[in-house]
């Protein structure tokens, strides 16, 4: 509790205490209403003030008005107790709103507590600890196992595994050796590490991921918009139902001779009365607040899972998905090439097939004869190979170990003269010669990442109607991994302006909201124009954090049916929230309009129902579940 | 320019809406936000006339909301 949550607590307790003695006073008449102004001028003295102070300021309809304008109402019908303790209760419940909303802010505070307070920076060979923001691009920064990365940068020493759980929300350590880059945020775990610094703290990791979902409250949801303006209409239409209760019956009683049944037994005073407790409902703020909690729980708790949400907005969008189109290379597979398989001819082995294209490929810089190195071997030797020529969109013609070998496509094996064979499987197709005659060839293609069959078979588990692959790759290749994966609908051979025209007609045709999932490297157009832009494996990409609605930390697209989980309970939530509110509310208000009800109810209309809303609303944070 | 401030002392989320929808309202303001949860104010403005938008902000808070403060 702070300072002013404790002087509260003190003047409640006080103004209770004072409350039974004055009750066990054996008091009448002027005497015990003075003594009974005591106890609530301990309790209630602000809340006047600022109902006279808000009057003057032009706010007539907020809740401090209306609280006093109703229990200094229960004074004047001679109810001094009921005044006394409607505003103690008041109290009370502002209290435990202040209290909770206090706490699920901390909560949410500490899920992100990711931001380094030091970083020990070597300046002229001496270890210093400076702020973050003191250290420049360029110095060198040692981490410590255990300690938090301060700054992005790229590691120069050291190698360790790194715990990347509080940007990625998983808990596999990462490996990390010299010449990787390094984010902000991670926690070393094993050695020790010298960083070279390559961002200022200002545009690091993690204080872009501070930024965006301390920002995130900017965007509100439609769910936000709509109770603050049914809170501008609700309260002055109740007031006046309150002015209307009391004024009619009051005439009527004063005029007719035989008044009506309902009136009957009832004097002023109960009109009087019932008009107050409908002003105590008439306060706006327990509804008010329990969405924006809601929705910040949401966001808060979606971030633990490296799933950062830009906004109320989206989070709401995001539970009317129903259409999830994906980018295919490094959405839905690895995005980096890999030998697949090698189709030796007879005669030859397939490691022999191998080594003489990684050796004649050896200098060569293209993805392709990056990925024949990496999957042979043996090393490397540039004495093994002679002569290399490289022929640009053909391939390679090398001498190795004094024999003539070619490596390339369909073009070059024309080119040789060279019978060759097609190959059935999707892929990228290398084709090898030996001194003229065809040895086989090497299926190179992009591999489909391993949880992207679960997670399209988990969105379509959470009400995803539609999947949609679209990839500027050959039909061939994107059929076999739309078949794969069980997407819906795919579409090949596609240019960026392409992607962009196809959104938008399902955005056209389509119910409910699009979202389109992208690695956020040139789909930034998409990601605009898709009614929730999701990049993902976004550590470290500047463009896709600009352009997206959500930011998937890591790359695994099983992150995408938790975003559209977490986004659906915490509707749920504000939905639950909102129809609670506003049916306690309207059933007080009938009760207390025929007489049912009293002011002790009326007063947990307001606050209980605002501190059970928030309680509904923390439920929001936890989050756990989605994140395995 | 959009530029952010810290507010104290927003203890009503009701009040919080009431002052965004004051604040959009001042003339020459593009956009404003007023996050009750994060306690942050978010003022998209002119740039000419930032300084006089913003103590025009101030003011009209102080009307609706006499207890909080804008950190700027």
């Amino acid at each position: 509790m702070n300072k002013k949550q404790k002087r509260r607590l003190i003047r409640i307790i006080a103004a209770a205490g004072l409350l039974v003695a004055v009750r066990l006073l054996p008091l009448t008449g002027l005497a015990q209403t003075l003594c009974y102004l005591v106890p609530y001028a301990v309790i209630g003295w602000d809340v006047l003030w600022k109902a006279v102070r808000h009057i003057a300021g032009g706010q007539v309809f907020d809740e401090n008005f209306l609280m006093a304008l109703a229990t200094v109402g229960a004074f004047g019908t001679g109810e001094y107790a009921e005044a006394v303790f409607v505003m103690l209760f008041y109290q009370v419940g502002e209290l435990f709103q202040d209290y909770a909303v206090g706490k699920s802010r901390q909560s949410i505070a500490s899920l992100m507590d990711i931001r380094p307070d030091s970083a020990n920076v070597e300046r002229d060979g001496v270890l210093t600890t400076q702020d973050p923001e003191d250290v420049a691009v360029g110095e060198t920064v040692v981490v410590k196992p255990g300690e938090r990365v301060p700054l992005d940068g790229v590691v120069t020493d050291g190698t360790s595994t790194l715990d990347t759980a509080a940007l990625t929300g998983e808990a596999v350590p990462r490996d990390i050796c010299p010449g990787d880059p390094i984010l902000s945020g991670c926690v070393n775990q094993r050695g020790v590490l010298r960083i070279r610094v390559t961002k200022p703290a200002g545009e690091s990791t993690v204080s872009k991921i501070l930024e965006m979902v301390e920002n995130a409250g900017e965007r509100k949801s439609r769910s936000e918009n709509f109770i603050t303006r049914f809170a501008r209409y609700y309260t002055p239409c109740v007031v006046l139902a309150a002015v209307l209760l009391f004024l009619l019956p009051t005439l009527a009683l004063a005029v007719l001779d035989v008044p009506p049944a309902f009136l009957a037994g009832t004097v002023w005073t109960d009109w009087l009365h019932r008009a107050l407790i409908f002003l105590v409902i008439s306060c706006p703020c327990a509804l008010v607040i329990s969405v924006p909690l809601s929705f910040f729980g949401g966001i808060g708790g979606a971030s633990r899972c490296g799933i950062l949400v830009k906004g109320g907005n989206y989070l709401e969008a995001l539970a009317g998905t129903q259409t999830v189109v994906f980018d295919k290379t490094g959405t839905l597979t690895k995005g980096t090439f890999s030998v697949t398989a090698i189709h030796p001819e007879e005669g030859y082995s397939k490691e022999q097939v191998l080594e003489w294209a990684a050796l004649a490929e050896q200098f060569s810089d293209h993805p392709i004869s990056k990925s024949l190195r990496a999957a042979c071997p043996v090393r490397m030797e540039e004495s093994r190979a002679a002569e290399v020529e490289e022929i640009s969109g053909h391939g390679v013609r090398a001498k190795i170990d004094g024999r003539r070998v070619c490596v390339g496509n369909a073009r070059l094996m024309e080119r040789e003269n060279v019978k060759w064979l097609p190959c059935e499987l999707p892929g990228t197709i290398v084709h090898v010669t030996v001194d003229g005659f065809y040895a086989g060839h090497i299926v190179i293609s992009d591999e489909v990442k391993p949880d992207a069959k679960a997670a399209i078979a988990d969105l379509k588990a959470c009400g995803v109607k539609k999947t949609v692959m679209l990839t500027g790759d050959a039909k061939a290749v994107a059929a076999a991994v739309a078949g794969e994966l069980g997407i819906d609908e795919f579409h090949a051979e596609l240019l960026p302006a392409d992607k962009v025209d196809l959104t938008e007609r399902f955005l056209k045709s389509g119910n409910g909201k699009l979202a389109f999932v992208g690695d956020g490297i040139n789909d930034a157009p998409v990601l605009t124009r898709a009614d929730i832009g999701i990049a993902m494996g976004a550590m470290g990409a500047d463009a896709a954090i600009e352009a997206a609605d959500v930011v998937l930390m890591d790359d695994r697209p099983d992150k995408i049916a938790a975003a559209v989980r977490i986004s659906r309970k915490t509707l749920r939530i504000v939905r639950q929230n909102i129809a609670f509110a506003l049916g306690v509310k309207a059933l007080v208000l009938i009760l207390g309009a025929f007489g049912m009800a009293n002011m002790w109810e009326a007063v947990f209309a307001d606050v209980g129902v605002a501190f059970l809303a928030i309680l509904n609303a923390m439920r929001a944070m936890r989050v756990r579940q989605f994140s395995q | 320019m959009k530029k952010r401030f810290v507010l104290t002392d927003l203890d009503c989320a009701s009040c919080a809406a009431k002052m965004e929808r004051a604040i959009k309202e001042i003339d020459g303001v593009n956009d404003a936000a007023v996050s009750f949860m994060a306690q942050k104010l978010t003022l998209d403005a002119e740039d000419a006339r930032f300084d006089a938008i913003l103590d025009e902000v101030i003011r009209i808070c102080r009307k609706v909301e006499p207890d909080c403060v804008i950190n700027r």
